[in-house]
């Protein structure tokens, strides 16, 4: 298992490298640069830039280099220093404007996969036990519509019932008075209070498929030999069903783990943008729309290290569960 | 609840009706079933598949699978005690009848491996039964569940109990199983098929084994099995079933030797059939000796590399055919025979190169007479030997493509072989169809159709269609009941005089290698340890294995029991 776990980690070191190059590879694929977008946002006020002092930008943020040098000088920032370089947009470096926002993107995030489970995990089992039951006919229904609604019209919606019937102050994570205040615990409450929205938007996506999944891989062990097994010992059902094929029907579950952490920076783009919460997925929007070259070589460069991590995560939790696994 | 009296049946079942509704109807899977089981006795259960033998176990326990349940009659339990319950009146949920389960009557399955759950520890799933019924410590349960794996032979108890269900070999699981069943003394014992997916070796060592620890403890046991070897060798009484109902039950003596019920008489004679070689084999004349072979394997091997570590180095190989000769003339059948893991499987796919051979020659006569080596062809050459090289499948559902009609099944091989084509191709197809026997306006339907016999004709046409010298019949008859398989052989052995076919069948089953083979050769651990004629090799075999092998073999015949007394075969 340590030897399995070891060989996964060294093989991340290559495909880090590579998934760092692909990045930088991608933010410079468009065309143009920084300075081209800077100069066309001048022009729209007006404002003229002449030739000379474009190329003396280029030369001040280092995009006259060759491509290779550009990315050789980045890589090296970030692993010896941990510098991401700057954001020519804000004039701050990347990393201390991505901190933040990673840390409230976890919160939300981790609290939206946590309602998932609780929700999708014994709906999705009861579906499958009380097969074609009124129940199971219910969630269907409920599930399908989850997956049907558009995330961000649900935002809408959602918000206007918080505003209108329980008259909540929605739209980002805190309350004017909170949102430049140092950390407190009225703060933390604050967060809190605001938290339900998007969670229950962002959750009922994931849970509505979570429950098909869950349900499928259950209907498929319910009917294996080894429950018949368990239950000629003599077992209670709820205590066989939980013991066997849901044991065996979790490990799915544990799977999504894997994509779920991208999905960290990138999935609640739309929900994030209408209920302007200060994650990381509109500052990535931002970014790339106006070629910040280095703040979004940032987060597509976290993106995909997260990806790894993530893959690496649920590989071993699945050895762990799975015996299957850990002996192949 | 009454009292029992001594000498009563400890389960007798009056009138068992278990009905599954289905989508138009409901199918009577036990329709009006009686018998009794006795302390100490062995009843035995047969019947082919589908005959409801299963759903009768599994009402006495209350465990069928939905939709399924026990419509009526009763299922009286007299316990030792001298309390009697009927199961059959039990909520199927309820707290009565899961006392029962696991604790006075248990039961144990066929497929070890998909029976036990294959992310717990064998320890765990029996220690469970010990805590659940009889209430004993983690620490208490674990002792006895060491104890339960050395009563059943396991080696090692005491680290067996840590290993998961895919690193125990078949006979070991069917050993842990056992001993889960037993955990708690149960008084009956309810086996289904439990030596049907082993090998006959080690089915021998667990028939031998179960019927020592049913002496010790004076258990009923209810064995229900299709197999009629293992009737006769372990049977004292014998219900045999036939759609649901009870055609026949009586002592095993009587059964085997005066059967009254003509579905019992059938079934016996297709079993006494296999018993001997065939008819229609020694109705015609011996191949010659002398004939050249149409294939002459030499020095064969196929060596699959096992690979480990970081950079998945090649560390040994699995040398699952090693330096095999055999030979094959045209119009003969040759039977290899082995266990599982002998490489015999290996073999026949080697012969038409599906798997590309470590080393050896296979010569193979092409009709015009040169000698091409199969195992060394161009692809275009390959391509026309194995037009004259077919194969036949042992699973007939799996086989099948299920989207395509039989028509297009069997006429495929012509088709992309570009013989045949519309009106021409149609007629080959009918012509084929009615040469295995099938009606030939059945070639519009799908596979879904046909029962498992039908569908081995059809995998029979499909070999056929190129017209074939050579076939090579992997298992093919081993996934059909003892009644089809007779006549499956029967049909391979006409179109063998009709066609002057030769075959190379491949079996674990003695009994078939014996009915149709000419010669057979005996794989054990990737070799051939012993080759000759089919007479000579199941009558009076020279190797230690073959010895121990066909030994093993339950013969259907009560006064017959051997299987205790077998030959033990150590390397």
């Amino acid at each position: 298992m340590l030897g399995f776990i070891i060989k996964r980690l060294l093989w991340m070191v290559p495909s880090l490298f590579a998934v760092s190059f692909l990045a930088f590879v991608l933010i410079q694929l468009p065309p143009g640069d920084y300075v081209t977008t800077y100069i066309a946002t001048l022009a729209a006020s007006n404002e003229i830039v002449d030739r000379t002092a474009a190329a003396e930008l280029r030369t001040r943020f280092g995009l006259d280099q060759p491509f290779i040098v550009q990315y050789f000088k980045w890589i090296v920032g970030i692993v010896t220093r941990g510098d991401f370089g700057l954001s020519f947009e804000w004039q701050q470096p990347v990393s201390e404007l991505i901190w933040e926002r990673m840390a409230l993107t976890l919160v939300v995030t981790s609290s939206t996969l946590l309602m998932t489970w609780a929700l999708a995990f014994p709906i999705g089992v009861y579906s499958a036990v009380r097969q074609y039951s009124i129940g199971d006919y219910f969630f269907t229904f409920l599930g399908f519509l989850g997956l049907a609604i558009p995330s961000f019209l649900l935002a809408l919606v959602l918000m206007y019932v918080a505003v209108v019937l329980f008259g909540a102050d929605v739209g980002g994570l805190f309350s004017p008075e909170y949102q430049t205040a140092p950390w407190s615990w009225g703060k933390v409450q604050n967060l809190v209070e605001h938290l339900w929205v998007p969670v229950v938007i962002l959750a009922t996506n994931g849970t509505a498929s979570l429950i098909r999944i869950m349900r499928a891989n259950m209907l498929d062990e319910l009917h294996r030999p080894y429950v018949t097994t368990a239950r000629a010992k003599g077992l209670s059902e709820f205590r066989l069903l939980l013991k066997y094929p849901v044991r065996v029907a979790i490990n799915p579950f544990i799977s999504t783990i894997g994509w779920l952490l991208p999905n960290l920076i990138s999935g609640a783009l739309i929900v994030a943008v209408v209920l302007s919460l200060p994650i990381a997925g509109p500052l990535l929007l931002q970014s790339l729309m106006s070629q910040d070259m280095y703040l979004a070589g940032a987060f597509v460069l976290l993106m995909c290290t997260l990806t790894l991590v993530g893959t690496l995560l649920s590989d071993i939790l699945l050895a762990l569960v799975d015996p299957r696994i850990r002996f192949d | 609840m009454t009292t029992a009296s001594p000498g009563q049946p400890i389960i007798s079942i009056r009138d068992l009706h278990t009905h599954f509704p289905v989508r138009g109807g409901v199918v009577k899977a036990v329709d009006g079933v009686s018998f009794d089981l006795s302390r100490g006795k062995t009843v035995c259960v047969v019947g082919e598949s589908g005959s409801g033998k299963s759903v009768t176990a599994r009402s006495i326990l209350q465990i069928v699978d939905p939709p399924g349940r026990v419509e009526k009659g009763s299922i009286v339990f007299n316990r030792t005690n001298g309390t009697s319950v009927d199961l059959a009146s039990l909520n199927p949920r309820g707290r009565e009848i899961r006392s029962v389960r696991g604790a006075e009557i248990a039961m144990i399955f066929q497929e070890p491996m998909s029976s036990l759950s294959p992310v717990h520890t064998i320890g765990n799933q029996i220690t469970e039964v010990l805590t659940l019924h009889l209430g004993m410590s983690k620490k208490e349960a674990t002792a006895r569940a060491i104890e339960l794996l050395r009563a059943v032979e396991i080696p090692n108890p005491e680290r067996a109990i840590e290993r998961y269900t895919f690193e125990y070999s078949g006979g070991m699981r069917q050993r842990a199983m056992i001993a889960m069943a037993l955990a708690c003394n149960p008084q009956v014992l309810i086996a289904d098929e439990p030596t049907t997916a082993l090998d006959v070796t080690t089915q021998a060592e667990i028939l031998d084994l179960m019927k020592r620890l049913q002496a010790e403890r004076g258990m009923a046991v209810m064995f229900i099995t299709h197999d009629m070897g293992v009737v006769a060798e372990i049977a004292d009484e014998v219900v045999v079933m036939y759609q649901g109902k009870v055609v026949e039950r009586g002592p095993v003596e009587q059964i085997f030797h005066a059967p009254q019920d003509p579905y019992t008489q059938m079934l016996l004679g297709n079993v006494l059939k296999l018993e001997r070689p065939s008819q229609i084999r020694a109705a015609r004349e011996p191949v010659s000796a002398e004939e050249p072979p149409l294939l002459d394997v030499r020095g064969l091997k196929m060596h699959f590399p096992i690979r480990k570590g970081f950079f998945r180095k090649v560390v040994d190989h699995v040398r699952a055919v090693d330096d095999v000769d055999i030979v094959v003339r045209a119009g003969e059948t040759l039977g290899i025979v082995g266990e599982s893991g002998s490489g015999k499987t290996t073999l026949g796919r080697c012969l038409l190169r599906v798997y590309e051979p470590t080393a050896g020659q296979i010569l193979y006569r092409r009709p015009d007479g040169s000698v091409d080596d199969v195992a060394s062809l161009e692809k275009d050459r390959l391509r026309e030997c194995r037009r004259e090289m077919r194969m036949i499948f042992q699973d007939p559902f799996a086989s099948l493509n299920p989207r395509m009609t039989v028509g297009q099944i069997i006429g495929e091989p012509l088709l992309v072989n570009g013989i045949a084509e519309g009106s021409e191709l149609h007629d080959r197809v009918a012509a084929l169809l009615k040469r295995v026997g099938l009606n030939p306006d059945w070639a519009e339907r799908y596979p879904h159709a046909f029962s498992g016999g039908q569908r081995q004709r059809i995998g029979i046409a499909r070999a056929l269609a190129l017209s074939p010298r050579l076939i090579v019949a992997d298992e093919a008859t081993s996934a059909l009941d003892v009644s089809l398989r007779a006549q499956m052989l029967d049909l391979m052995l006409q179109l063998q005089d009709e066609l002057k076919l030769a075959y190379v069948f491949v079996s674990h089953d003695i009994s078939v290698i014996r009915y149709i083979c000419d010669r057979v050769a005996v794989m054990y651990r990737g070799k051939v340890v012993e080759t000759g004629d089919a007479e000579q090799v199941c009558n009076d075999p020279v190797h230690g294995y073959t010895k121990a092998l066909l030994s093993a073999v339950p013969r259907p015949d009560p006064r017959e029991r051997r299987i205790h007394a077998r030959h033990r075969y150590v390397n």
